[in-house]
């Protein structure tokens, strides 16, 4: 077993209250941090940890903070992206039904290394019981004095909202979320001025995901190095909550050391494949990951070794796919959510991916030809010119399935049927 | 058109932004919940409320899954179609409900009672196949249990 920290107070049925997270240390960080720390040493404490964004893009979250310069302008604002609609990924899901005021602590602790006064949780509407939870325990923090006019008796104030989002995958790019804040069409913005500088109604803002805030006030607590070591491989830092789902015996969510080895997570934590399933191929990191093979099977999950494996560890939502599962059919679905999904702004992303979707479902229903296949690659290479990182993610399975899968594109080609079914 | 009290409690609620817009996915939701769905009206009330002009809204009630700008019925049923559930049998769980509800996809049942849509992952993957029914999550569906939630909610209904 290894140290449970995010997931420390989690319980089978219910929350963890105020005092079980206090009794496990829970707001002793800010506590101190507002005692004893100017907001630059938090800047500087987070930067040691090494803790890279765990909603996807693993930008590092020190530098983040850092980029928020001394003079900029005020109300700034700190968001918590809890949208969460990666397929595959549910991690921020039970987080916050594990442990609500880890992530408030988290929150608050980020807000004041920023000077922000405005902390938003953006939530999706599928998460409605969480959205009610964080209202409740934010009202609760406020009545302890972790939130409101000067905290804790300290020169900082910060309030937090919950702002409930109608749905829309794309809403969970940083831009995009920005402008469905500001009550405009979600659609990305192309930085220059990056959020730091200027980001909601122009103002300094700050956004990380669930997962990210969750980590910060254990590293205040216990310090960069310790944060460091709670990983197996010597670049990493921290703990990752793995959600893991498909072919496996027992789906869901663990919290592990980040290099662990995907053949223990699937063994020792997933209870092995189901019976009758053969391991054949898994997304590593939620839809908007490449695919791998099972040569990759003992492979370090970790941000990078999975660069070096061509793919990425984005949200950490493991998906198997087992032998008698169609990887044609696979990424046609994929392709199927990015071109729904897609916000129609620019152009490589709003024509390209039906374009695809459309050669795939070809190849999948039997009508491939074996042209498809350079034109499947040709178009891949194009989405790489629009605006925001949507569309490199979407044709991430597809560039997945031509380098390692591309003799089961070949071989609907070849039988004119998917030899799945 | 909104009762008087519901237009005043979103007026009282919005004036105290300094910046209303913030608020337009809330009063879409208040107003969708008092018409059921977000009427041509509904888009103009909400409009004014907001300072906005209704094109403004309406390219966001189009925009958002969960706003409705057609007639849905008391309980909408968004089944997930991607790729967990789709690799754990969401297509006979969609076909099913289909054949049970006597719909085509998109349509709401003739009593009124339920109305079908696909929507895209709804991290419940670990209790795949799942769907939402009002924002309620289901799990691990199979035809039986399907059977068993739209029985409920048909009792719940009278």
């Amino acid at each position: 077993m290894y140290p449970q920290v995010l997931f420390q107070n989690r319980k089978p049925d219910r929350i963890a209250t105020l005092d079980e997270y206090r009794q496990s240390g829970g707001y002793r960080a800010l506590t101190d941090v507002l005692k004893n720390y100017s907001n630059k040493d938090v800047q500087q404490a987070v930067m040691d940890s090494n803790l890279l964004g765990r909603g996807g893009a693993a930008f590092p979250t020190g530098m983040k903070l850092m980029s928020v310069a001394d003079d900029a302008s005020f109300p700034r604002y700190i968001v918590c992206n809890a949208d969460e609609m990666e397929p595959g990924t549910f991690k921020d899901r039970v987080l916050i039904h594990a442990d609500p005021h880890m992530l408030i602590e988290g929150i608050i602790i980020a807000g004041f290394a920023s000077l922000a006064e405005k902390g938003i949780i953006f939530i999706r509407p599928e998460y409605e019981n969480a959205a009610g939870i964080l209202e409740r325990e934010i009202e609760i923090a406020r009545k302890e004095g972790y939130l409101g006019e000067n905290i804790l008796g300290s020169e900082y104030s910060l309030e937090i909202v919950v702002h409930r989002s109608a749905g829309r995958y794309i809403c969970g790019e940083v831009t995009a979320l920005m402008n469905a804040l500001m009550g405009k069409r979600p659609n990305p913005m192309k930085p220059p001025p990056y959020p730091t500088e200027k980001g909601l109604w122009n103002r300094p803002t700050v956004l990380s995901n669930v997962e990210t805030f969750a980590c910060i006030p254990h590293i205040i607590r216990n310090g960069g190095q310790w944060f460091k070591d709670l990983a197996k491989t010597e670049k990493g830092a921290g703990t990752k909550i793995f959600c893991i789902s498909g072919k496996v015996q027992h789906p869901g969510c663990y919290e592990l050391p980040l290099g662990i080895r995907l053949s223990e997570i699937i063994e020792k934590y997933a209870g092995g494949m189901l019976d009758g399933s053969e391991f054949k191929a898994f997304l590593p990191g939620g839809a908007s990951t490449q695919f791998l093979p099972n040569q990759f099977y003992d492979i370090e999950m970790d941000f990078d070794s999975l660069r070096q494996a061509g793919s990425r560890l984005g949200t950490g939502a493991i998906m198997i796919f087992d032998h008698k599962t169609c990887l044609v059919g696979a990424t046609l679905n994929l392709i199927e959510f990015f071109a729904r999904e897609s916000c129609g702004w620019c152009t490589p992303c709003r024509e390209g991916l039906p374009y695809i979707r459309d050669l795939l479902h070809r190849i999948e229903s039997g009508e491939g030809k074996r042209e498809f296949i350079p034109m499947l690659e040709r178009m891949s290479k194009h989405l790489w010119s629009a605006y925001c990182a949507f569309a490199p993610g979407a044709i991430s399975p597809v560039e997945g399935l031509l380098n390692h899968f591309k003799d089961e594109v070949e071989e609907h080609i070849r039988l004119n049927t998917c030899p799945f079914k | 058109m909104i009762p008087k009290e519901l237009r005043q409690s979103l007026k009282e609620h919005v004036d105290l932004f300094e910046h209303p817009e913030e608020l337009v996915v809330d009063v879409m939701f208040a107003i969708q919940k008092h018409y059921g769905y977000l009427t041509d009206e509904g888009v103009q009330e909400t409009a004014e409320l907001l300072n906005m002009s209704a094109l403004e809204i309406e390219q966001l009630a189009t925009f958002y899954t969960f706003i409705y700008r057609e007639a849905v019925g008391k309980y909408v049923i968004h089944v997930c179609d991607s790729v967990v559930c789709w690799m754990n049998g969401y297509e006979s769980i969609w076909e099913y409900l289909c054949r049970k509800l006597g719909i085509q996809p998109g349509k709401t049942t003739s009593d009124g009672l339920f109305t079908l849509l696909k929507v895209c992952c709804i991290g419940y993957c670990d209790r795949s196949p799942a769907m939402l029914i009002n924002r309620k999550a289901y799990g691990n569906l199979t035809p039986e249990k399907i059977d068993a939630i739209l029985e409920k909610l048909k009792a719940e209904a009278k």
